[in-house]
């Protein structure tokens, strides 16, 4: 394998793809690496702040207590908060500062998966995960353990020293630290009173509400104490099998979705579990190993609905006239920021594709950059009281989401100015070698001559580009 | 239940989260069932949580007069079911079907723990889960894994209405088709692109698992809209439906049934009935639009003798809570009732009392049916399954098909 297909697998998978820059760069593959674990400064996303909070409608928590006008002005609030919030997010990604830490942020989005539909319980919890995404595990893992939309995701404010509710307790070791079989019903109910109390205010802080606190004797994975939640945490940071759970799913993500090598990822874990759950470290190991570059390991991942997106931003950047066709796109590929299917995430993988989402998906560069108009019609979200009302008095047919992928703006000018200087000849194998996870044959590539158009040599580089991206290799890195 | 959860799904350790397949699914790399009978599913899904009192409604009841003093419905304005029972008035047409004989209704239909959110309660529904079991793949979809069909093309057995899939049509090995509109699905399929890129899936065969995998799902996806499309262009359809995104949706599927034979389910969904605010009108609105729908698919399907041959079957999420909130609408409950519409009803009727009003859990109904049991009934009396091998579990059936 040559060091420029290492590059461009290594930015596919610690990134949203390779740039034009990278590609051309030559740059050895130690110091990508170094580069990309080592992100600048990380640009905090708000898209509303606690003042914001503390004035507006947002904090009131009980529905019951407002009128229907103060519910519906909340409701688009929340709505359009949130919709800046995934866009904001999606920006970042797109963006050339930090790929590997938006990347492993987006990995620990779905790893800790909540939906909450408040905007500002969402920005909380990312500013956390995007913090933490390369340092330590323990951290992150305290902080999202205290986050208000994890709190009220797994309705840890329902769990009270009289009545303990078992569901945060529960997610917490079955998805979040050991898997499951690395602890019994009574580790679940004895770490569950630990966390009673474990609660946030009106404003969206943490709070221990004392009074609700188990404060007796608890014993939790053979260990006997007054534990608190955070003594809890402790104590499943102790476990090798926190490492392992987690380096797994790590391993799964960016190395090999298909298959594991389990003998690696026990070395890797005890690294991980020795460093102290330093993930910068763990993702060194990783990305400068040699195995990462096997042939096997590669194309051996498709694309999430967000990679693929972002991918394709990168490439060629647009300008979407309305934020909502990216977000329709997302809901009606599958995988919406802000909004997994439950709480252990998106399934990823093969689940990704089925027969619609899949000609979706390869017709997609051709609406975004040629004439091609997609209609879409994205599932109604299901808590769409304000907006069914609206529009069944607006257009009283349509109930799902309709909209239109067409045309975007699309600057060309980096793209077309590096790839002019090459040979006519040379350019579909080229734009191939740089768009395609692994090689397609000179007859497969000839199949797409019938579709570029040759008038000139931009025309010839877009179209060819279009095509690529439309193929079923370009789903996958 | 606890410990019936270890056990029921029971992984290696190294497993993770994205790879939670319960060991009864693995069942299906045996022989499953075939695929034979002739019978038609529609699931129709209520989204959003739709009340189930304003749906039947109990009219002799103070009580609910009592919780409900500006959004109950009038005795006089219910439609007569029974003397202690009435349907939504908007239900005119399922009332006929019901006088006849072709509507079963069940009650309190739910689930132990509800859980109050739509996505999770959704999910749990849609996957036959426990409250506290999270199950990555759907019962329908798990039915397609098991389905064993000779001369008949998989990946047509089950079609969603719409450009998503459901998880509930989702399985371990197989999915169903999703598709909106059978003319759009065919021009897209056939797109020369499309069409040419195919030719290269040699390339991928011996290469990469996964692009092969891709290569395969395109082709199957060509070939489903092409079958479907062939089959159904000749056709014209003998009734008038309204011209609405259900209405569309229940002609798509009554021209699916009446020019092919492949597919054994079909999934649409409609909403939203998340009637917080303002719910007699918005609720009414959405009956009205189900109910002529239905009607002209009904009236289709009996003109061409096939209404024995098929089941509709509605659910939602949850039902609403029993007492009405401060908006003229009502807030999210538990136990809601299911409506079977077909030719083949073996108990047509009320099937089951409804929830007693006097017995709540905290302002909510309690559920007398377990939504699995209505599954493992349909699987196996209906679809002619093993519905334990779907289900993971046994359940009690009910008498109703």
């Amino acid at each position: 394998m040559t060091a420029q297909e290492k590059l461009k697998h290594l930015y596919n998978r610690a990134g949203f793809g390779i740039s034009i820059a990278h590609w051309q760069g030559h740059v050895h593959i130690s110091k990508a690496v170094r580069h990309l674990l080592h992100p600048k400064m990380l640009h905090p996303l708000e898209v509303t702040n606690k003042e914001d909070w503390q004035s507006s409608n947002m904090k009131v928590l009980k529905m019951m207590e407002i009128s229907v006008e103060e519910r519906k002005a909340r409701q688009k609030l929340f709505r359009e908060k949130g919709a800046e919030l995934n866009m904001d997010w999606l920006r970042q990604m797109i963006g050339e500062e930090n790929p590997l830490n938006e990347k492993m942020a987006l990995f620990w989005h779905g790893h800790f998966a909540t939906h909450t539909d408040n905007p500002y319980f969402d920005q909380l919890l990312l500013q956390q995960i995007r913090t933490n995404a390369l340092g330590n595990f323990g951290d992150m893992l305290r902080a999202v353990a205290q986050s208000p939309a994890m709190l009220q995701f797994l309705n840890n404010q329902q769990n009270k020293k009289q009545h303990p509710n078992e569901n945060f307790a529960r997610e917490l070791m079955e998805l979040f630290t050991l898997g499951r079989g690395h602890y019994t019903e009574t580790d679940i109910k004895e770490a569950a009173k630990a966390f009673t109390g474990w609660s946030f205010n009106e404003d969206g802080h943490f709070e221990l509400k004392e009074k609700q606190h188990d404060n007796t004797s608890k014993t939790f994975l053979g260990k006997t104490g007054n534990f608190d939640g955070n003594a809890v945490l402790d104590i499943l940071l102790e476990q090798k099998q926190t490492a392992i759970f987690i380096t797994q799913k790590i391993y799964r993500y960016f190395v090999n979705e298909e298959s594991v090598d389990a003998q690696r990822v026990q070395l890797l874990a005890q690294d991980f579990y020795t460093s102290n759950y330093n993930i910068r470290s763990l993702m060194y190991a990783i990305l400068s190993s040699d195995w990462f570059y096997d042939p096997n390991n590669i194309g051996a991942h498709v694309k999430s609905p967000i990679e693929l997106l972002v991918g394709m931003n990168r490439t060629i950047i647009m300008d979407f006239k309305s934020d909502k066709t990216l977000i329709n796109l997302q809901r009606v590929l599958g995988q919406q920021l802000f909004a997994p299917p439950n709480v252990a995430g998106w399934s990823g993988g093969r689940n990704w594709i089925d027969a619609s989402s899949l000609v979706i998906r390869m017709q997609l560069s051709e609406a975004f950059f040629a004439s091609k108009e997609l209609h879409l019609e994205a599932k109604e979200p299901l808590d769409s009281e304000v907006t069914i009302e609206h529009k069944m008095q607006a257009h009283k047919k349509a109930q799902g989401e309709r909209f239109k992928v067409g045309q975007v703006d699309a600057d060309w000018a980096d793209y077309l100015a590096f790839w002019t200087s090459y040979d006519e000849k040379e350019l579909p194998r080229q734009l191939a070698d740089y768009l395609l996870p692994v090689p397609i044959s000179d007859e497969s590539l000839a199949n797409l001559y019938a579709f570029i158009d040759t008038t000139n040599k931009q025309t010839l580089i877009q179209s060819l580009t279009i095509r690529l991206m439309g193929l079923p290799e370009y789903q996958l890195c | 239940m606890n410990i019936s959860r270890r056990k029921f799904i029971q992984l290696s350790s190294l497993a993770s989260a994205s790879m939670m397949v319960p060991k009864f699914l693995k069942a299906f790399e045996r022989p499953g069932f075939p695929v034979t009978n002739g019978k038609i599913l529609v699931v129709l899904q209520l989204s959003g949580g739709n009340d189930g009192l304003n749906t039947i409604i109990p009219y002799r009841n103070d009580l609910y007069y009592k919780a409900r003093p500006q959004i109950s419905i009038k005795r006089d304005d219910a439609l007569f079911l029974t003397d202690d029972t009435g349907l939504n008035p908007s239900f005119t047409g399922i009332k006929n079907l019901f006088d006849e004989g072709n509507v079963s209704i069940l009650n309190s239909v739910g689930y132990s723990e509800p859980n109050r959110s739509h996505f999770r309660s959704m999910d749990i529904w849609q996957t036959a889960s426990q409250a506290s079991e999270l199950i990555a793949t759907g019962w329908l979809g798990r039915y397609l894994d098991g389905a064993v069909c000779t001369d008949c093309n998989k990946s047509t057995l089950a079609i969603e209405l719409d450009d998503s899939l459901s998880l509930s049509m989702k399985g371990e090995n197989l999915k169903g088709l999703a598709l909106r509109d059978i003319n759009q699905f065919y021009r897209a399929s056939k797109d020369s692109y499309l069409s040419k890129v195919l030719a290269n899936e040699h390339d991928q065969k011996h290469q990469a698992k996964l692009a092969g995998y891709l290569y395969k799902t395109l082709r199957e996806t060509v070939s489903s809209a092409e079958y479907v499309y062939e089959h159904n262009k000749a056709w014209i359809g003998t009734q008038t439906y309204p011209d609405t995104q259900l209405g569309k949706r229940m002609k798509t599927i009554a021209s699916l049934i009446l020019t092919q034979s492949e597919t054994k389910v079909y999934y649409v969904s409609h909403g939203s009935f998340d009637t917080h605010v303002g719910q007699r009108n918005q609720q009414d609105k959405l009956f009205k639009q189900m109910d002529e729908a239905m009607m002209a698919f009904v009236a289709e399907l009996k003109a061409n003798n096939r209404f024995n041959d098929v089941l509709v079957m509605t659910f939602s999420e949850f039902g609403r809570r029993v007492g009405e909130n401060a908006s003229n609408g009502t807030d999210h409950g538990t136990a809601s009732n299911m409506f079977f519409i077909g030719g083949g009803l073996k108990a047509p009727g009320i099937y089951n009392e409804m929830s007693d009003l006097n017995d709540l859990d905290q302002g909510d109904l309690k559920y007398q049916i377990d939504f699995k049991q209505v599954y493992a009934t349909v699987l196996n009396r209906w679809l002619d399954t093993d519905p334990q091998k779907i289900l993971g579990r046994k359940y009690d059936q009910l008498k109703f098909i």
